[in-house]
């Protein structure tokens, strides 16, 4: 194994993780200030592929591919907590389970209906298809490296906003005490509205940047989905900076397990065996990470209060 | 509108009565799916002893659903092969269905203590994602280990054996889950009426109150855990004797998620509505998918329109006295 | 909304369910009941859609022959309660359409045993090919080794010396690089097996680059190839790739893009093969579903024609007669040549495809033979004369 390989494995872990935080980061906040525990958050990530694929078709340009998916998962994130989850936030936590359950059933099927049952296209442009060369022989893909970038642009923008501005004062104020803010004269339903909008729309931006280089299908979501609760349990729930850390922490653990357990294993198998028990540890890594974070720190590790 | 015990009865006198008119008319397969709908119900109630009245959503019990399932086909295919089991102990399974049983519960009892004594550090929907972490740890392994299959899973092509009755027949098989859905809906009557039920339910309301009066709330909700993991798990090993199979699938979070659906669907914290909600969800697949391919569409529908009307579960439908 | 509205909402649900489900299985006499269970919804429903629809295109005219089509939803468990209803139920004389090998595993055996026959469109895991063998069972796809072993072939004669393969870490996926080191004679550069329903090989893709190889060879079904070939085209990596016809076949062409350009991939059957029947079922199925079939699509249609040849050679009341006319295999296939080997698999002539462009469409040409009559490898360890 060489040192370039390392780094490289690394920088995939990176991207994988901000990945991640850009599915988290939605989830926790929706959690965080709403109390809403919202399974249909993974279909947000498969319509916004879903509309850069079919935006990227229609115009061929990968911009306004990406552009269309932040917003089409705007509007459908904004259409489903007008019509179903604002009238669901004040129910026990299993209704809630229920009924964005049954919205992934309709969100799934819905697509397929309207896109038909194979996958559908969508590449990076040109322009980020080739790579880069960086010190010591390392190899690493533009289009990667523009995911990493991107992620933490938006991480940091998040950061300020909900540090710096009014509208974050106010999630802050509603994660610690809801019926206050209704009392100062906060707008608490236009305010969930835009927090569930904006974490659906930064979904369905992971969706598209991450379907350009994997497969937008039906069902793209779910997997995602699971992993982001991951995350998110991780960090802390209603943490921003917890989501960060508990999506690069993932991120790093699952690319490293697949890339050193098998060879690690080797040492001890012949080599037939150790990649098959190599890549079984491997994949259990994450949830065996969850779970020892959790024993030790019951709430996450930056959550506060153990709700 | 009636009162819930007579609804229970009513629950009860139906699944009773099916299998023979499904003989009657010669429809062998709708006693195959009410068995299908028995064993659910047992998941469900297992799930839903902890659930609603422990107030610990478990997201994780495809673990016990699995477990059992997998012990169930490990001991058949190991006694229909004549294979030692172990290659220090001179053992080759069994196909007796009541050591299966036995050895079912006292796995799955094992291995709920052991993942309840880790996930019930945590509360909330912590515990919700540790329990489900520790179901996807086993599914995953599942998939990865390819002594029994693997993701092809395992096939046992006959049920195993039941003194004195031929398990392959249907209706003696329906009434042996049957038998077990009774057995366990009058265990946990007696527990939740004793005064272990009552701290119990007690630990969801205020767990504070709970230690005051000088009870540990960590060993009762572990000792509820245990049993909740052993009845869901005994469903499991009947679920494997039903389909005469048993793969991954039963370990993943789907599966979780269908047994935790059951419940809520039929209304929780009410020991006989997982059974309704069996019944429903059941009865909806089957329809629904004989009439459209994106039957998962209409389902979906019909569920949110459930949740956001029918609050308190489909039992509550039929109930005069509809508590919240 | 009322508690009683639902209520009878519920009810008129019920009524009407038990209505249809009554209904939908009335038997009607001297017709050949076919009952197909196959993947229609979710993920990989694609497949099940098309091995459906190029069956049903090849017995649309025979008003005898009424097929039950289920959604197994791609779940071992459904799979095998939907057998136990076609046979208990619907008294089905034949079963077919299974897509996965895990749910044939589980659908068959039982099956068979109840002396159903069952003509698999697809799924050939190596289980029911050599002890498992049935004679109520009859492979008309392949044996799940086969396209690899072509693979491998192909490999030796395009003189790679230094493959790295990879598959999923499932029986199928084992068996897949298996069935391609039966074959390759070269060294491997690397072999790893890739989580389930992974979907980013960035980090398989960096091994790949570190290890010298000068070829690859990957089994990725579904998503997990398009991932990895759009990964792949990105990376900048120029080897060359070979690998089964499931992550190049038409219905998955278009996600992949130009990716695919040039690779070559193995497959029995292609849209360009010169026969009669072949030239017939491409453009019968064109007119009817407005696209152009699959590989599934193909193996759906022989698994009709082969059903129609024996129905009009013998009786299916005639269970024997029935089965030896099946095995006979006295039809036109879509892909030339087609006979069963002792173990009623098929042996057939393996391609060797490569993906090009037909004006703006991805589609498939065929290049060479891989391996000419290719049987099986456990055709020895089955019981079956």
């Amino acid at each position: 194994m060489t040192i370039s390989l390392f780094i490289e494995q690394i920088l995939n872990g990176l991207q994988f993780g901000v990945m991640l935080f850009l599915m988290s980061a939605g989830l926790t906040l929706v959690f965080g200030v709403m109390g809403l525990i919202n399974l249909a958050h993974g279909s947000f990530y498969m319509i916004g592929a879903f509309a850069a694929a079919l935006f990227a078709e229609l115009t061929g340009s990968f911009m306004i591919a990406m552009i269309a998916s932040f917003v089409a998962a705007l509007f459908a994130g904004a259409l489903t907590e007008l019509i179903i989850i604002r009238k669901i936030y004040k129910r026990d936590h299993l209704d809630q389970v229920l009924a964005t359950f049954a919205l992934i059933l309709l969100f799934s099927e819905g697509i397929r209906w309207i896109f038909g049952a194979y996958p559908l296209y969508l590449d990076i442009p040109n322009s980020l298809s080739s790579s880069f060369n960086l010190p010591f022989e390392i190899i690493y893909s533009k289009y990667r490296m523009m995911i990493i970038l991107v992620g933490i642009i938006i991480a940091i923008i998040l950061y300020f906003l909900i540090s710096k501005t009014l509208i974050g004062i106010r999630i802050k104020a509603g994660q610690n005490d809801r019926e206050m803010i209704g009392a100062l004269g906060v707008d608490v339903t236009k305010l969930y509205t835009i927090v569930f909008s904006l974490g659906a729309a930064l979904a369905g931006l992971a969706g598209a940047l991450i379907g350009a280089i994997q497969s937008v299908e039906v069902g793209m979501g779910e997997p995602v989905l699971i992993l982001a609760f991951v995350v998110i349990v991780i960090g802390g729930i209603g943490s921003i900076k917890g989501a960060f850390v508990g999506a690069l922490l993932v991120g790093i653990t699952d690319t490293m397990g697949r890339f050193l357990l098998p060879s690690f294993f080797s040492y001890f198998f012949d080599n037939a065996s150790a990649t098959s028990i190599g890549s079984s540890i491997a994949s259990m890594s994450i949830y065996i990470l969850m779970a020892t974070v959790l024993i030790f720190k019951p709430s996450g590790l930056y959550g506060g209060k153990n709700d | 509108m009636i009162k819930e015990e007579k609804l229970n009865l009513i629950i009860l006198l139906v699944l009773f009565v099916i299998p023979f008119l499904a003989y009657l008319f010669n429809e062998p397969y709708l006693t195959t799916l009410t068995t299908k709908i028995v064993i659910l119900s047992i998941a469900g109630i297992g799930l839903n002893f902890i659930l609603g009245y422990g107030g610990l959503v478990s997201f994780g019990h495809a673990a016990f659903f699995g477990i059992g399932g997998y012990v169930t086909g490990i001991l058949a295919s190991h006694a229909q092969n004549s294979e030692q089991m172990f290659f220090f102990l001179q053992f080759d399974g069994s196909n007796q269905i009541l050591f299966i049983w036995l050895i079912s519960i006292i796995i799955c009892s094992f291995i709920a203590l052991l993942i309840g004594y880790f996930s019930l550090r945590t509360s909330g929907v912590y515990f919700i994602m540790i329990t489900l972490a520790f179901a996807q740890m086993l599914y995953y392994f599942s998939i990865s280990w390819p002594a029994y299959g693997g993701e092809d899973g395992l096939s046992i092509y006959v049920r195993n054996v039941f003194p004195f009755f031929n398990t392959m027949n249907p209706i003696n098989f329906y009434f042996i889950c049957f038998t077990w859905l009774l057995i366990f809906l009058t265990i946990l009557k007696i527990i939740l009426n004793s005064s272990f039920g009552l701290v119990l339910k007690a630990c969801k309301e205020n767990e504070e109150r709970v230690k005051s009066i000088g009870i540990n709330p960590f060993k009762i909700k572990l000792i509820s855990f245990v049993f909740s993991g052993a009845i869901t798990g005994l469903a499991g090993s009947l679920y494997t004797d039903l389909n005469r199979f048993v793969s991954p699938s039963v370990l993943s979070w789907q599966m979780s998620g269908e047994i935790m659906v059951l419940v809520i669907l039929g209304g929780v914290a009410r020991l006989y509505g997982p059974i309704l909600g069996a019944v429903f969800y059941i009865i909806l697949e089957q329809t629904l998918g004989g009439i459209s391919e994106n039957w998962q569409f209409w389902l979906g529908l019909i569920i949110i329109l459930e949740v956001l009307y029918a609050r308190a579960g489909i039992m509550s439908l039929f109930l005069k006295d509809s508590k919240s | 909304m009322s508690k009683n509205s639902i209520l009878i909402v519920l009810l008129i649900l019920i009524i009407g369910g038990g209505t249809y489900y009554y209904l939908d299985k009335q038997k009607k006499d001297d017709v050949v009941k076919v009952g197909m269970i196959t993947t229609l919804s979710g993920g990989g429903s694609g497949l099940g859609i098309d091995v459906r629809d190029g069956f049903l295109l090849a017995v649309k005219d025979y008003k005898n022959i009424q097929v039950v089509v289920k959604d197994d939803q791609r779940k071992p468990d459904i799979a095998v309660q939907l057998a136990d209803k076609m046979i208990q139920s619907d008294k089905v004389d034949v079963l077919t359409g299974i897509i996965w090998s895990n749910l044939a595993m589980a659908v068959v055996p039982a099956a068979v045993n109840q002396d159903i026959v069952y003509l698999s469109p697809n799924a050939g895991p190596s289980a029911l090919a050599g002890k498992g063998c049935h004679k109520n069972y009859f492979n008309v796809a392949w044996q799940n080794d086969n396209l690899h072993e072509a693979a491998g072939g192909y490999a030796n004669s395009a003189g790679y010396k230094n493959t790295f393969i990879l598959a999923p870490n499932y029986p199928a996926g084992k068996d897949a690089l298996t069935g391609y080191k039966r074959f390759f004679k070269g060294n491997l550069a690397g072999e790893l097996y890739t989580k389930l329903g992974q979907k980013d090989y960035a980090a398989e893709i960096a091994q790949i680059r570190a290890s010298g190889a000068d070829s690859i060879f990957f089994f990725l079904p579904g998503g997990m190839g398009i991932g990895f070939m759009k990964q792949y085209a990105q990376s900048g990596i120029d080897l060359p790739v070979v690998g089964p016809a499931f992550s190049f076949d038409q219905g998955i062409l278009k996600a992949v893009g130009d990716a695919a350009l040039g690779v070559k991939n193995t497959s029995q059957w292609s849209k360009d093969l010169d026969n009669e029947a072949n030239k017939k079922f491409v453009s019968e199925f064109k007119s009817t579903y407005g696209r152009l079939p699959s590989l599934y699509a193909s193996q759906g249609y022989d698994t009709g024609m082969l059903l129609l040849s024996a129905l009009g050679n013998s009786s299916i009341s005639d269970k024997d007669g029935f089965r030896n006319a099946l095995k006979v295999a006295d039809f036109s296939s879509t892909r030339g040549k087609f006979k069963f080997a002792s173990n009623q698999h098929p042996i057939q002539d393996i391609y060797v495809r490569e993906v090009i462009k037909e004006g703006d469409i991805l589609t498939n040409k065929i290049v060479s033979i891989g391996l000419k009559d290719r049987s099986n490898a456990y055709v020895d360890a089955c019981s079956l004369k």
